[in-house]
């Protein structure tokens, strides 16, 4: 196909993808969570309260634009933007069908991580240049559980790229042709869904927004548009990371039947789904959990599980025979049990239970 | 199985998992009613005409003070009614005037929903009070509480019935 003509396809289907999931997002949050939560959810604005996303948009959209007196403005201004545009970069190469995807790059998977990650500096932009102690103080936070958790995060994507013997996201997707990534890396995937969450920091690794101690954290000074596009970037990188999930461990666009993207749509939503149900039932940890969590916990199983994946790829090069799948949820298990009772937080003075 | 990390967790999730398949327990209030208690105190009072003498006591009862009424000397040497206001704004639904009443000619009513925009609305006339097209509630008045539906109790409530 003419690359121009490609471009121009996909960025329109990316773009419909990506405002449409975010906006059903919301809604699905707010609904799922209203029923976890033995409420009903908003039901008021359209059929079923499905336009309440568009009516908040509205809502933000007609609000007066504060800039603080003490802000570095041009800093101020430009951090949403910084913040939003690596969201939508990520998309550029998810498959959503065999080989349809913007930028078939053999990197793919590397281009995530490092593409994902420049939203972090936006959002410490936001919070050093608000002027305001909280925003700050988020943004520190911010920095702190990010780098902490990239690096099991991109430990755990290594033994998934080292099962499917490319770092292209449309081959990782074709790898998964007979069972998908999740039931040969189980633990992977539990310990990819916790890192996932603390890197876009979702409950309960919301620490950097966390209303009850720093008010809204970094974005406590934003108002009107320039608010709405933090929050559009942060259901954007709940978007991207689900997407992501789906695609390493629950087999993309693979599936019987219905037609390959909506296989996608519906695994992404399956996976958003998950990260509303964690938030709904777990409280904020602290700022300690959090990092003994990440070096404890995720860093060193992330670690083995590598360092076992890579023996069973070395054992068996010509692909990993089937009845490994119950070996391996039975070493993950082994190895989470086991790590449960190493895991301390305070010096063990703190019980966790 | 309590020193495993995570088991309070799954235990968590069980629950809010358990929530989402459960119908709501709240009630979407303009669209979905429940049946008031058969003796409640609304915000609001019927009045016989018939039957009140325009002896004043329940003027004289109420701790208010909000029952105002007027009376003339008519037929047969008995008070008429002329005026027979409630400012409902200043009543506390202490039903005294209901039960101070000796010829049972006020009755507690048995609507709740009289939410207004300005404060003299609630002045209720004798019109707004009026036996024959309000409510009466059952309030220290048995015989109107049998009549009356029973009330939806949110332990024994189905919601799709």
């Amino acid at each position: 196909m003419n690359p121009w003509l490609n471009w121009v396809i996909f960025t329109i289907v990316i773009l419909v993808f990506f405002l449409g999931s975010v906006i059903m997002f919301i809604y699905m949050e707010r609904r799922v969570l209203g029923k976890m939560q033995a409420r009903i959810g908003p039901n008021r604005v359209g059929p079923f309260g499905l336009l309440q996303a568009i009516a908040d948009a509205v809502k933000v959209l007609m609000k007066e634009m504060v800039t603080p007196a003490n802000a570095d403005k041009v800093v101020y201004w430009l951090a949403p933007i910084v913040v939003f545009a690596p969201v939508l970069m990520v998309f550029a190469v998810v498959p959503f069908a065999n080989g349809a995807l913007l930028a078939d790059l053999n990197i793919g998977i590397l281009y995530v991580v490092a593409v994902g990650s420049i939203s972090s500096i936006g959002v410490f932009m936001a919070g050093w240049s608000s002027s305001n102690k909280y925003a700050t103080i988020s943004a520190m936070r911010m920095v702190a559980a990010v780098v902490s958790y990239e690096i099991p995060l991109v430990l755990v994507i290594a033994s998934v790229v080292v099962v499917s013997g490319s770092m292209s996201l449309n081959d990782i997707v074709l790898a998964q042709q007979n069972y998908p990534m999740l039931l040969l890396q189980p633990l992977a995937f539990l310990l990819m869904f916790i890192a996932g969450c603390a890197e876009i920091n979702r409950s309960p690794f919301d620490l950097m927004e966390a209303d009850s101690e720093i008010i809204a954290g970094f974005h406590t000074e934003y108002t009107g548009m320039k608010f709405a596009m933090f929050y559009l970037a942060e259901y954007g990188e709940a978007v991207a990371m689900s997407t992501i999930i789906a695609t390493l461990f629950l087999g993309g666009w693979q599936g019987p039947f219905l037609p390959p993207w909506l296989w996608l749509v519906l695994k992404v939503f399956f996976v958003f789904f998950l990260m509303v149900w964690t938030r709904t039932t777990l409280p904020r940890v602290r700022i300690d959990q959090l990092m003994s969590l990440a070096w404890k916990f995720l860093f060193p199983l992330a670690l083995i599980n590598l360092v076992i994946t890579g023996a069973e790829v070395l054992a068996y090069p010509l692909g990993i025979p089937w009845y490994f799948i119950f070996v391996n949820i039975a070493i993950g298990a082994v190895l989470v049990l086991l790590f449960s009772r190493l895991y301390k937080v305070g010096g063990g003075r703190v019980a966790v239970g | 199985m309590a020193n495993i990390l995570g088991s309070g967790i799954i235990k968590g999730m069980a629950v809010t998992l358990t929530n989402l398949f459960r119908p709501s327990p709240t009630t979407q209030y303009p669209e979905q009613r429940l049946t008031v208690s058969r003796r409640i105190r609304g915000t609001q009072l019927v009045w016989s005409m018939e039957r009140c003498t325009g002896c004043a006591t329940c003027a004289r009862t109420c701790p208010q003070g909000v029952i105002r009424i007027v009376t003339h000397q008519g037929a047969k040497n008995m008070y008429e009614v002329d005026t027979f206001e409630v400012d409902s704004g200043y009543c506390i639904h202490c039903a005294l005037c209901v039960e101070a009443c000796p010829y049972d000619a006020i009755f507690m009513g048995y609507n709740y929903e009289r939410a207004k925009y300005r404060r003299n609305e609630l002045v209720m006339p004798k019109s707004d009070m009026a036996i024959e097209h309000e409510q009466a509630s059952g309030y220290y008045h048995p015989d109107i509480a049998r009549t009356l539906p029973e009330q939806t109790l949110l332990v024994n409530w189905e919601k799709n019935k």
